[in-house]
């Protein structure tokens, strides 16, 4: 492979796209200098993503032009984007999961031998060449499928590089990452950056942007309103994304711990394949307090969150609710028993995108009075219940009849936690209730959270972020391939948790995961 | 624009309720978007109603189906009929009678079509001397005969898809339906009102078995409802061809395996006089239209029911099983096409015939696809294949067109009910441009 070696110069200008009444993005400029990592912050909802679709050609610009090195173009699909030498990793990846890494990279511009046939042998070499140049470890006969996200993203970018994209973009790449992924992914933008190519990083968490971008652009509500520079504070960048002065640490009092509430005793989970995920397991949430369980992502705590709710099944141990044995019940007899639910994945598991608001709001509890009495639904409790919830929780919709699938995905969390917190909670189970909100939705959930702890809920919650754990914790729980490898004071020292978090807290096992 | 019309808030930024081509809007119209002002409500409707004509959502793109499957069917009638396309073959010399011999033949099937279908004519006048007034409504009696097994089949298909599973199997569960109630109605004696009362409630159970058989299958094993549903209907279409066999369905002394008639006890009543065939089947069917929109949209388990159509790990979570959901929602369906399979045993065939499940189980797929599952376009979409059942008999005997020609028509409106965007190509309908459709793209392509 060649590789296009010229640095692409990219500027939009006052590029606006309209869906019908709305403006989405309203006369944007924006430009991209050779080799920049450029940073697109804004909250959900912000534009960001309609403003690559345009530049990628998904879209077209109803007024404004793209310049690429001064001269203006305009692509009508992403074939054309990519042959102008722009690239785009999605945030849901665009790859097919029974095909090899290789097979993946090839498609759409498949080798040929003389005979016409495939050549795999090729796109193997250009796979190795590429994953060498710019140190994306990545094996090419790996079936997608087997590969964790942080890795199938390579494959993205791999595929990008592979059709000599010399700008990438990369909508919301951090959102699935753990954060070692995240550090990872950004050796990787640092040395293509270093080869000359230039990143669009589109993002909404400021410690990343802060961290990676030479040159930051925010948006907010379809316009531009600043370019501060990457040493900006985090409350600068917050509010100016926000539009307003934002609170990032939650402001709560000591806890006070009363009766136990959850009690898990031995508990043990096994998988599909037979190995135990969660192993043995014990220890306690008190009422009024929040226990933060930290890890990086599949050590265990979407299992342990699922078994607690009856989603899994038990193979050994016990789970009590208020010294009523919930052990190998049903997840109606778990919620009826006044715990409340927050999924990981808001869209599979916490809404039905085709339900109207109001019928989203009573989803596991539409056959609880004053709901429901027997058989029949009192169809105007529930939207009663609905109205009020919507105006208590700030859910921005034009009625409670509108789909929960046309809500942007801060509403939709608000919808979740409104329906979770709108009624008597002893114990609320959450697992990464913050994932992809922006910064506003943020402070939004966490204060809700730590208001149920206030009002006497234990509150249990699982979350890769550490910035999350040490915001909203009163005890954090480290959990390591599916056992706990500790549990510290909300005081401890981030590196400590670090430790923790990658085994048993010797450096040890550490160098030994590193090669290989 | 009509700037000046919007008031003092005129200047407010008027663009997400204002079409971008109001130019081509009627003047009321506009002026209903003025009077919006003070009742968003009411402009909010009647703007979706305009868009919905102009841009052809589904409603106005089922119904422009219809109408092309009609002008199709004519195109057909006509240009399969010796006479016309002898007219066209002198069509340099006579343009004319080309053009109106086709007119002609295609008019006259469909009227009488409509005479076989909603009314005839010549029975009204007959009336006024003499005639018999029950004959005025012997059409539409006879049309509502056809749609009655239709809308109860229809209707398990259609519960069916809104809990996310493809119910193939309503001949089965007719069978199984007109088996238990035909058996009833013949070898059971009871007095009156309670024997036809018992025979319905057995033709319910009879297809609730064979439903909830498919259903039990899919919760326990995760065996795939189609291939279940697809293989029941074998095992009871040969099922009841053995019964007819034994001596205890049997007819004695008839060389065909018939069963004997039901008993009149246990016959749907009338509804019309003896005269004309419509009777309490229909009733049946309409009720049970009702009672599915009553279980779907006011009932716990209808809510249930949904959520595991539409999500249904989002269901798990909310503490529901889906898994007690299928079970639930087979057995119901099972026991809808179990009813059709007793209208048709008890209101007008009234003996088990090894064919009795004719083709009603595969008419109620395309019945529940015309209906867009909802209980009411179900009954609309059986009325209208009822409609052209009943007008195709007609219109045979009098114009000698073969019956087949009315599944054509049905056949060419669910093919272009599939195929919306030919349909708004046909009638030069702008792409669909609606608001939730701009929404939903909002929401997903602006970083979620």
């Amino acid at each position: 492979m060649s590789g296009r070696e010229v640095a692409l110069q990219l500027e939009l200008r006052g590029i606006t796209k309209r869906f019908g009444g709305l403006v989405a993005n309203d006369n944007i400029d924006l430009t991209v200098e050779p080799g920049e990592i450029h940073a697109l912050l804004g909250e959900n909802g912000a534009g960001k993503s309609t403003l690559m679709n345009v530049l990628y050609g998904l879209l077209q610009p109803d007024a404004g032009q793209i310049l690429l090195d001064g001269k203006a173009v305009r692509f009508h699909n992403p074939g054309e984007a990519l042959a102008a030498g722009i690239g785009m990793v999605h945030q849901h990846f665009m790859l097919v999961p029974v095909f090899t890494v290789a097979e993946n990279v090839m498609l759409g511009v498949e080798p040929t031998t003389f005979l016409g046939l495939l050549d795999r042998r090729r796109a193997r070499k250009d796979v190795l060449e590429l994953s060498s140049r710019y140190g994306l470890a990545i094996d090419p006969d790996a079936l997608v499928e087997d590969l964790p996200v942080g890795i199938q993203q390579r494959v993205e970018i791999v595929k990008a590089l592979h059709r000599e994209a010399s700008m990438v973009i990369l909508d919301e790449p951090t959102a699935v990452l753990t954060p070692g992924e995240t550090n990872e992914l950004f050796e990787i933008m640092r040395g293509l950056q270093a080869s000359g190519k230039s990143i669009i990083f589109i993002s909404h968490k400021l410690k990343e942007v802060q961290e990676i971008a030479d040159r930051i652009t925010v948006l907010r509500r379809g316009k531009v309103v600043g370019s501060p520079p990457p040493s900006a504070s985090d409350e600068e960048l917050a509010s100016l994304m926000v539009g307003r002065a934002v609170e990032l640490t939650v402001h709560k009092d000591p806890a006070r711990p009363g009766d136990v509430v959850l009690k898990l005793d031995g508990l043990s989970v096994k998988n599909a394949a037979g190995r135990a995920v969660v192993n043995g397991v014990s220890f306690e949430v008190r009422s009024g307090e929040i226990v933060g369980v930290a890890g990086v992502q599949g050590n265990g705590q979407t299992e342990l969150c699922k078994t607690i709710m009856g989603l899994l099944p038990v193979e050994a141990g016990s789970i009590r609710v208020h010294d009523h044995d919930l052990t190998g019940t049903s997840t109606r007899a778990v919620l009826e028993s006044g715990v409340s639910y927050i999924p990981e994945d808001r869209q599979e598991d916490g809404i039905v995108e085709a339900f109207s608001l109001a019928d989203n709001l009573v989803l596991d509890d539409y056959n609880r009075a004053p709901y429901a009495s027997g058989l029949a639904l009192h169809l105007d409790e529930i939207r009663k219940s609905a109205s009020k919830l919507t105006d208590e929780y700030d859910i921005r919709a034009t009625s409670i009849d509108m789909t929960a699938g046309t809500l942007s995905g801060g509403n939709q969390q608000k919808v979740i936690v409104a329906r979770e917190l709108g009624r008597d909670v002893s114990l609320l189970v959450a697992n990464q209730p913050t994932r992809g909100l922006d910064v506003g939705s943020i402070e939004f959930v966490h204060n809700r959270i730590v208001a149920a702890r206030d009002h006497g809920a234990a509150v249990l919650i699982c979350s890769t972020e550490l910035d999350e754990i040490y915001a909203l914790a009163d005890r954090i729980i480290v959990m390591y391939e599916g056992r706990i490898a500790g549990e510290r004071p909300p005081t401890v020292s981030i590196e400590e948790l670090g430790l923790l978090m990658a085994g048993a807290g010797t450096p040890d096992s550490v160098a030994e995961a590193q090669p290989a | 624009m009509s700037h000046q019309d919007a008031g003092p808030e005129g200047n407010e930024p008027t663009t997400l309720t204002e079409p971008e081509d109001s130019a081509e809007n009627p003047p009321d119209a506009t002026k209903q978007v003025a009077a919006g002002a003070g009742h968003p409500k009411g402009a909010e409707t009647a703007l979706q109603l305009l868009n919905a004509v102009l841009e052809g959502s589904s409603a106005v793109v089922t119904f422009l189906a219809i109408v092309l499957a009609i002008v199709i069917g004519g195109l057909l009638i006509a240009f399969t009929s010796p006479t016309v396309l002898h007219a066209w073959s002198h069509l340099f010399s006579a343009p004319g009678a080309a053009f109106s011999r086709a007119w002609d033949v295609a008019s006259s099937a469909y009227s009488a079509m409509f005479e076989g279908a909603i009314v005839n004519p010549h029975t009204v006048s007959a009336a006024f001397h003499g005639g018999s007034i029950a004959a005025i409504f012997n059409p539409l009696s006879e049309t509502a005969v056809n749609a009655t097994p239709l809308i109860l089949a229809g209707l398990a298909v259609a519960l069916a898809f809104r809990a996310g599973m493809f119910n193939i199997g309503a001949t089965g569960q007719f069978i199984g339906g007109a088996m238990i109630a035909g058996w009833i109605g013949f070898a059971v004696h009871l007095p009156m009102i309670i024997h036809v009362v018992v025979a319905v409630i057995g033709g319910f159970v009879g297809g609730s078995i064979v439903g909830g058989f498919v259903g039990t299958l899919k919760a326990r094993t995760g065996a795939h409802e189609v291939i279940v549903t697809i293989m029941t209907n074998y095992v009871m279409e040969y099922l009841i061809l053995f019964l007819l066999g034994l001596a205890v369905f049997r007819a004695p002394g008839l060389p065909n395996p018939v069963s004997p008639p039901v008993a009149n006890n246990a016959m749907l009543p009338h509804l019309a006089g003896a005269t004309l065939r419509i009777n309490a089947g229909f009733l049946v069917a309409l009720a049970a239209a009702a009672g599915v929109s009553w279980f779907l949209n006011r009932t716990t388990v209808g809510f249930e029911l949904r959520t595991v159509g539409a999500n249904a790990s989002a269901a798990r979570s909310a503490g529901m099983s889906p898994e007690r959901t299928w079970i639930i929602v087979m057995v119901i369906c099972g026991g809808l096409a179990g009813l059709a399979g007793a209208s048709v045993i008890l209101g007008t065939d009234f003996a088990l015939t090894p064919q009795i499940y004719g083709t009603y189980g595969i008419d109620a797929i395309t019945v529940a696809l015309l209906g867009r599952g909802t209980p009411f376009g179900v009954v609309l979409a059986a009325l209208l294949y009822g409609t052209l059942d009943a007008g195709s008999v007609t219109m045979q005997a009098q114009t000698q067109i073969p019956v087949d020609i009315a599944t054509v028509i049905q056949a060419l409106i669910v093919l272009f009910v599939a195929s919306p965007p030919f349909v708004r190509e046909v009638f030069h309908l702008r792409r669909r441009r609606r608001v939730e459709e701009g929404a939903q793209v909002l929401a997903k392509g602006w970083s979620a």
